[in-house]
């Protein structure tokens, strides 16, 4: 049986019908062909499918697509307007903060859901922010300072 | 040499903007039209004869669309020592838990699993060999009995009748009489343990055969030649009928490199002539199925003068090579050659063994058994320090390989910054300065550690690269160094640039497809900024030769007195003289309309000059098998709770001889990556394999670390330029993670007194050790 979802996805109304076993991942990958968001495990452990749903952040791989109706998703898609990066965006350029890029734009959701909660983190706000989302290439150091570089860019 | 515009400049990296806004395309994010879904049957044992494959219900199927067992494999492949086909077949064994011995293509993913669970299997269960030590033994049961008819390199030494697929020899000097001129002698144990890469990208591939009998695959690889050839090999088809196209690369670390899924797709692509085929590993398929890194046994024995001077060593080292050691025989090879460490030994003996056994397949993990046997070498120094009364730091600058000493092989070094990057480490670390205690429960300490590492490629390996110029004067350097995230994109053009004279963004990188991007052996063994920048920087001299041609005539100057600035050709007597570079793009036209001397297109190969084996019988280098070294060392500290046994590790600081850096952020980038790996590896990586089952494969039982367990980082670099390399440079990526390990487990150990001879070094280690 298929269910009937509607949803905003960075912005856009969208409505489809959607198989009750299907993840937000796979619709978006799969139904809507929006890639940016990565699949790394499949299992809520990695970080890499993160988006934000009504301004949190969540791994996409867990939850259900019947579950996605009535939400407000971002994904990474969504950062730049008119090709115009955002701060965050500029700042993980700017700093290195990426390399194989793979976990990059879950990094990013996670770090936009904070800044926009709270624009000046701590070292340790961030930190935990982004506990969630792994990354083997970095060592993170750059990520944190791209998100403080972000934050200090928030003016006070 | 003149001053360098774009050499030693951190540019951005060109591959960022696509990475920022989720727009660069790894191969699970490539749809193509009426493509199909593979999934795998797997071995449920260790090491098992496959009696039987019944595929029949899984065919009956609706949606089935191909289904593949073993008989489709005519040829065993592999990069050293062929012995591996891509799928077990039936009356023959399965030789891991987790190898494939069948596949189903189908219209979606969940009929494919179906048709999987369809399939059935009947299996005699074989004993099984899940120790390398035990595997070395007479009695062992033998896993590959036809070892002795399979092809290999001429460099690998297979043992036939044994689980022996290599044993490295390494003779120089005469340990034995080292040890009988020796104060005193040292035996120390160690082992490392499995572990797996972790790319967070899982390892993705898609395959099409259309009717005229072209493959295309598209695959999450590091070398798409190496793969293309492997393929080629496997089934027996023309290099010309098989294109691989590598795109964005989610990282590999090593797990990507050679060839892993790639043959699975292949037959099912076959089978489904026009129809693509997509497989894209599970989390847990990565941790059982692609590469890990291989587990291993180390011996050192050490003479020693009572002075600190080290007279000998013997090295054993016993590799857990898994079911297949179609590369691991080469990491074998390459634990041998770096066996010394970064130290003038008059004295080296090696015996590196590599072995097979029913785990998952060992393969090349960054540092290329460098940091395996570091964790060893360098703890075996402190070790020996501490049973002596002599300072680890005085040890270590006694033995150190200098400018003018010669490295474990016999290779005499001309450029050696091992010492200089001690005493960098040591400076940022202040090892000198007694850590400060916080806390009677929480004990600081401070540990260093070196290390090296060399390319273990062949000997001949080639890469090329190819240079367009554009009407505009804008560029298109070709190569087929992959971007991994090390930043081969960004590095690579400023190479060409430095040469050209115009700024990096004006070259656009192009890679990764067979068809099209020119020949490279394969990027790994921290050789593609020296090797393909090698082959970026010919390409680019080849291409300015030329231009320089057009503009004598074009300027009526004699070559030898232009030069190219800034985008235009120069005479350097006569610096108004100039005309713009890109107006020579299409050659020259002459008054009567008459064209010359275009397109203007630069060619580079590169293949290092007189990079000779070492002797047969000896191990020892002749000349230069090893194309250069790469040397630093890693001071740290670190606070290990003795209530909890949780270690912290507080600092690291790195510093390692590069030759010249091309781009210093992406290098800093990349130490700090490493140093964070390395911690990984020392504090909670672990494949845990029991008889032959992998316990933990996914991120909740594997842990890697995270944000919170990110130390202060503190990246340095020494130059010494490389002599043939470009600029200078010398790779770095894989070094840069080797010392971290063992310089953890020297704080430790200065921390609470307690050595630990294995890693990972976990909690519980921690609070067996400190129990009263």
């Amino acid at each position: 049986m298929k269910y009937q979802i509607r949803f905003t996805l960075n912005g856009e109304e969208q409505e489809l019908y959607v198989p009750a076993n299907y993840t937000m991942l796979r619709v978006l990958r799969d139904e809507l062909n929006f890639m940016g968001t990565k699949e790394g495990c499949g299992a809520g452990e990695c970080g890499a499918c993160t988006v934000i749903a009504d301004g949190r952040p969540v791994n996409a791989c867990i939850v259900l697509a019947p579950e996605m109706d009535g939400m407000s998703i971002e994904t990474v898609e969504g950062l730049a307007k008119d090709g115009r990066l955002t701060p965050l965006q500029e700042a993980f350029v700017s700093h290195a903060a990426l390399q194989c890029g793979f976990c990059t734009p879950g990094f990013l959701m996670s770090a936009t859901a904070l800044l926009r909660e709270n624009p000046h983190p701590a070292r340790e706000e961030i930190i935990r922010a982004i506990s969630g989302n792994l990354c083997r290439c970095t060592g993170y150091v750059r990520i944190i300072e791209a998100i403080e570089d972000a934050a200090r860019d928030n003016g006070q | 040499m003149d001053q360098l515009k774009h050499i030693g400049k951190s540019y951005t990296r060109s591959d960022a903007v696509n990475k920022v806004t989720g727009s660069a395309e790894y191969v699970d994010d490539i749809r193509l039209p009426r493509m199909l879904y593979a999934q795998c049957v797997r071995s449920p044992h260790a090491h098992a004869k496959i009696l039987s494959v019944d595929t029949a219900a899984a065919w009956a199927m609706p949606g089935v669309r191909a289904v593949i067992t073993g008989e489709e494999y005519p040829n065993r492949a592999g990069l050293y020592l062929e012995d591996r086909y891509f799928m077990a077949k039936a009356g023959d064994t399965a030789k891991y838990r987790g190898e494939a011995v069948a596949a189903v293509a189908a219209e979606t993913p969940e009929i494919a699993q179906a048709a999987c669970a369809a399939i059935r299997v009947e299996y005699e269960v074989l004993p099984a060999v899940t120790n390398a030590v035990e595997g070395m033994k007479a009695d062992a049961p033998v896993i590959h009995p036809e070892l002795g008819s399979y092809k290999v390199a001429p460099i690998f030494y297979p043992k036939p009748g044994t689980n022996i697929s290599h044993h490295y020899v390494l003779r120089k000097g005469d340990f034995e009489v080292a040890s009988f001129q020796a104060d005193r002698v040292f035996t120390h144990k160690y082992y490392i343990p499995h572990v797996q890469h972790v790319p967070m990208e899982p390892h993705g591939c898609i395959a099409r055969y259309d009717p005229d009998g072209k493959l295309t695959v598209w695959a999450s690889c590091q070398s798409p030649y190496a793969v293309r050839q492997a393929l080629s090999v496997a089934f027996g088809l023309p290099l010309h009928k098989i294109r691989v196209i590598s795109q964005a690369v989610g990282g590999g670390f090593g797990a990507k490199a050679g060839t892993t899924l790639e043959g699975i797709v292949i037959p099912l692509a076959r089978q489904c002539q026009g129809r693509p085929v997509k497989l894209v590993y599970s989390r847990e398929d990565e941790f059982i199925n692609a590469y890990v890194r291989q587990g291993m046994h180390a011996t050192i024995t050490t003479a020693m003068r009572a002075d600190g001077k080290i007279l000998g060593v013997h090295n054993e080292f016993i590799w857990d090579g898994g079911a297949y050691t179609e590369y691991g025989v080469n990491i074998t090879k390459a634990g041998g050659w770096g066996s010394a460490g970064p130290y003038d030994i008059e004295n080296v003996w090696t015996d590196s063994y590599c072995v097979y056994t029913n785990h998952p397949v060992g393969g090349p993990y960054r540092g290329f058994g460098m940091c395996e046997i570091h964790f060893a070498i360098e703890q075996n120094i402190d070790q020996i320090a501490h049973e002596m009364g002599l300072s680890e730091v005085e040890i270590r600058r006694i033995n150190a390989l200098c400018p003018g000493g010669h490295t474990g092989m016999g290779e005499k070094m001309d450029v050696a910054g091992y010492a200089e990057c001690l005493e960098q480490v040591i400076r940022d670390i202040e090892y000198d300065v007694p850590s400060v205690q916080v806390s009677p429960t929480k004990i600081r300490a401070k540990g260093i550690a070196g290390g090296w590492k060399s390319p273990s490629m062949p000997t001949n390996a080639g890469s090329s690269a190819i240079l367009r110029m554009n009407e505009d004067g804008t560029f298109f350097l070709m190569s087929s160094g992959q971007e991994l995230g090390q930043g081969a994109a960004t590095v690579l053009p400023q190479i060409a640039a430095e040469v050209l004279s115009v700024p990096p963004h004006m070259i656009a990188f192009v890679s990764g497809d067979t068809d099209h991007t020119p020949y490279e052996w394969q990027t790994v063994a921290s050789r593609t900024t020296y090797c393909a920048g090698n082959a970026c920087k010919l390409a680019a001299e080849n291409l300015r030769d030329k231009l320089l041609d057009l503009a004598q005539i074009k300027m009526g100057a004699v070559k030898r007195d232009l030069e190219l600035c800034d985008g235009y050709i120069v005479h350097k007597i006569y610096p108004e003289r100039r005309i713009p570079m890109k107006d020579l793009a299409l050659g020259i036209t002459f008054d009567d309309g008459s064209g010359y001397g275009g397109p203007a297109i630069g060619v580079g190969t590169f293949t290092l000059e007189n990079n000779i084996n070492t002797d047969k019988k000896t191990g020892v280098a002749t000349h230069h098998p090893a194309a250069f070294w790469t040397m630093g060392a890693n001071g740290v500290e670190v606070e290990v709770d003795t209530e909890t046994g949780h270690i912290k590790v507080l600092k690291m600081c790195s510093c390692f001889d590069a030759g010249k850096v091309i781009n210093p952020a992406l290098f800093c980038a990349q130490s700090e990556g490493a140093m964070v790996q390395a911690l990984g590896t020392a504090l909670f990586e672990e494949l845990k394999l029991k008889d032959g089952k992998v316990l933990n494969p996914s991120f909740v039982d594997y842990k890697i670390p995270t944000a919170d367990d990110m130390p202060e980082l503190i990246p340095k670099f020494v130059e010494y330029a490389e002599p043939t390399g470009p600029y200078g440079a010398r790779g770095a990526g894989e070094p840069l993670m080797v010392p971290g390990a063992p310089a953890i487990a020297n704080a430790v150990f200065n921390a609470i007194g307690v050595r630990f001879t294995k890693m990972p070094i976990t909690p519980e280690d921690v609070l067996n050790a400190l129990k009263p």
